[in-house]
């Protein structure tokens, strides 16, 4: 056989990719599978994928359909936007290749938050919880504050790890104590009281932050399943965040009670 | 569910499930490996532990009331989580998973150990080595408080790791990681502890 028609038999025989997803129409309506086939490309990607079925929205038995729904930003795996659950686990679909994933690729929004439509989910509880603990450093005045302490270089290097996050919200999937019967803000936010913690100006408030997370649906809702650092695709250190604000509420708690007026430090 | 005290409930969940619950525990097995030395050793030091003075006041205080708290609200700690070994097989989750499993059992088992023996004790009937060899004399029953011991020793011993956790005192991967060697050799002595005087009656 000569180079090529090998090339030639190659090309006939064409590669295809199976894909079966959990689509949705509206946000209460019931959720179904539907199958599609599509051409195999080199370095594929999920997100190549589904803009390959957006272009032809045609499932695997032929039947024209609507195109599949999802969100999407980056595409480098910075925004958390494009976060689903890829062959049972929650990642992004930006770096989730084809050519490292087992067949039928099986895709389902994240549902530990409200489904939008087909694989777009709405996470506003997280951005709502982060402007509950308080995740910014007040730099306002009614005068110029001037400059805030320096940071020292060596933790700077450390909080940019924290700071990571992307609030994509795979840790919250991933663990079993964020459900529709609790109402667990989540390992990322515990981290990011962390983080907030850690900046010499946002030391300023670290007792009020604290307080955010002894309240209801705080800290106090880990049970340590350690899934979160697990699941990161970020590599943030949760669980040792989790253990670091166990031991500073635990420190603040004896403060309220035990301590004086003065709470700052 | 939405309460602004779930993180003091919480905290006195972990604290009660050490002090004083799990030290009751540990003794209770402790005092009961006297059977291992013969029937008079365990009738003399559970007629000791049954008639030490304020012996009710002690029993509602350090057993009862803050057993109750721990287990009860501990049914619904329970209860409210979704697990996912399925998902994520990872030894912690697995621990996780079990913590709870354990602890739903201990409630059954704990309600008619009590039941068997403490009730029995209020109705009259001695509480002795007698009593104990009779009930372990059922293979079912014998099966069933092996499975008991077990899972007091286990929720104890994991528990005494997430209490670490829990309050801060173990942070660091490393450090978390010593702490579940240290545990697994506690549930390992105290199953052992257990089991033998288990045996001990039969
Ligand atoms: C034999 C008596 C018991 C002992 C010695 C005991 C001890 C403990 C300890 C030390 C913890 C760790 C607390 C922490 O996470 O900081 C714990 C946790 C737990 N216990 Fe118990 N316990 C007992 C009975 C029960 C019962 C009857 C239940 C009922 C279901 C229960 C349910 C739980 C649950 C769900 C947790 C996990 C809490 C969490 O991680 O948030 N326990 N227990
Ligand atoms: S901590 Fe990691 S998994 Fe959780 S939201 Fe942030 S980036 Fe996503
Ligand atoms: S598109 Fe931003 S993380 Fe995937």
């Amino acid at each position: 056989m000569s180079e090529q028609t090998t090339a030639v038999k190659e090309a006939t025989a064409k590669k295809t990719v199976r894909f079966e997803i959990q689509r949705q129409d509206t946000p209460d309506s019931n959720p179904y599978w539907e199958s599609f086939e599509i051409d195999y490309r080199p370095n594929m990607n999920v997100i190549s994928a589904l803009m390959e079925i957006r272009r032809n929205p045609v499932n695997a038995e032929g039947k024209k359909t609507t195109p599949v729904n999802w969100d999407m930003n980056c595409l480098e795996e910075v925004c958390g936007a494009c976060s689903m659950v890829i062959n049972g686990r929650p990642r992004q679909s930006c770096t989730a290749l084809v050519d490292q994933l087992t067949q039928p690729i099986r895709l389902e929004p994240m549902r530990t938050f409200p489904v939008v439509r087909d694989l777009v989910v709405d996470r506003e509880f997280m951005f709502d919880s982060l402007k509950r603990v308080k995740a910014w450093i007040p730099i306002d005045g009614t005068y110029d504050l001037g400059e805030g302490p320096r940071m020292p270089e060596r933790k700077r290097q450390w909080a940019y790890e924290l700071s990571k996050c992307m609030t994509c919200g795979v840790c919250l999937e991933a663990c079993p104590n964020v459900n529709d019967k609790t109402n667990f803000i989540g390992p990322a936010l515990i981290s990011q009281v962390r983080l907030f913690n850690s900046h010499p100006t946002g030391a300023m408030n670290r007792d009020e932050r604290l307080e955010t997370i002894m309240a209801d649906g705080g800290i106090g809702e880990c049970g340590n399943s350690q899934n979160c650092v697990v699941a990161c695709p970020k590599g943030i250190p949760l669980t040792t965040s989790i253990a670091a604000m166990n031991r500073a509420t635990t420190v603040q708690m004896f403060k309220n009670f035990f301590g004086s007026d003065h709470m700052v430090d | 569910m939405s309460r602004e005290s779930d993180f003091y409930l919480r905290r006195l969940h972990s604290l009660l499930g050490i002090i004083p619950v799990g030290l009751f525990v540990t003794q209770h097995l402790v005092v009961n490996h006297f059977a291992t030395r013969g029937e008079e050793a365990f009738n003399n030091a559970s007629n000791f532990m049954g008639n030490l003075p304020f012996v009710l006041f002690l029993e509602w205080f350090i057993i009862y009331i803050p057993l109750m708290f721990h287990a009860f609200y501990g049914v619904y700690i329970a209860f409210t989580a979704k697990n996912n070994v399925q998902r994520y097989g990872t030894f912690r989750n697995w621990m996780f998973l079990l913590q709870r499993v354990t602890g739903v059992f201990l409630v059954i088992f704990i309600a008619w150990h009590l039941y068997e023996t403490r009730i029995q004790k209020a109705l009259g009937t001695e509480v002795d080595f007698d009593m104990m060899a009779n009930i372990l004399d059922n293979p079912f029953m014998l099966v069933f408080y092996i499975l008991g011991v077990l899972s007091a020793t286990f929720h104890l011993a994991n528990g005494l790791w997430s209490f670490c956790v829990t309050w801060g005192i173990a942070q660091s991967p490393r450090s978390q990681t010593i702490v579940s060697y240290i545990t697994i050799i506690a549930f390992l002595a105290l199953s052992v502890i257990g089991v033998q005087a288990i045996f001990a009656f039969v």
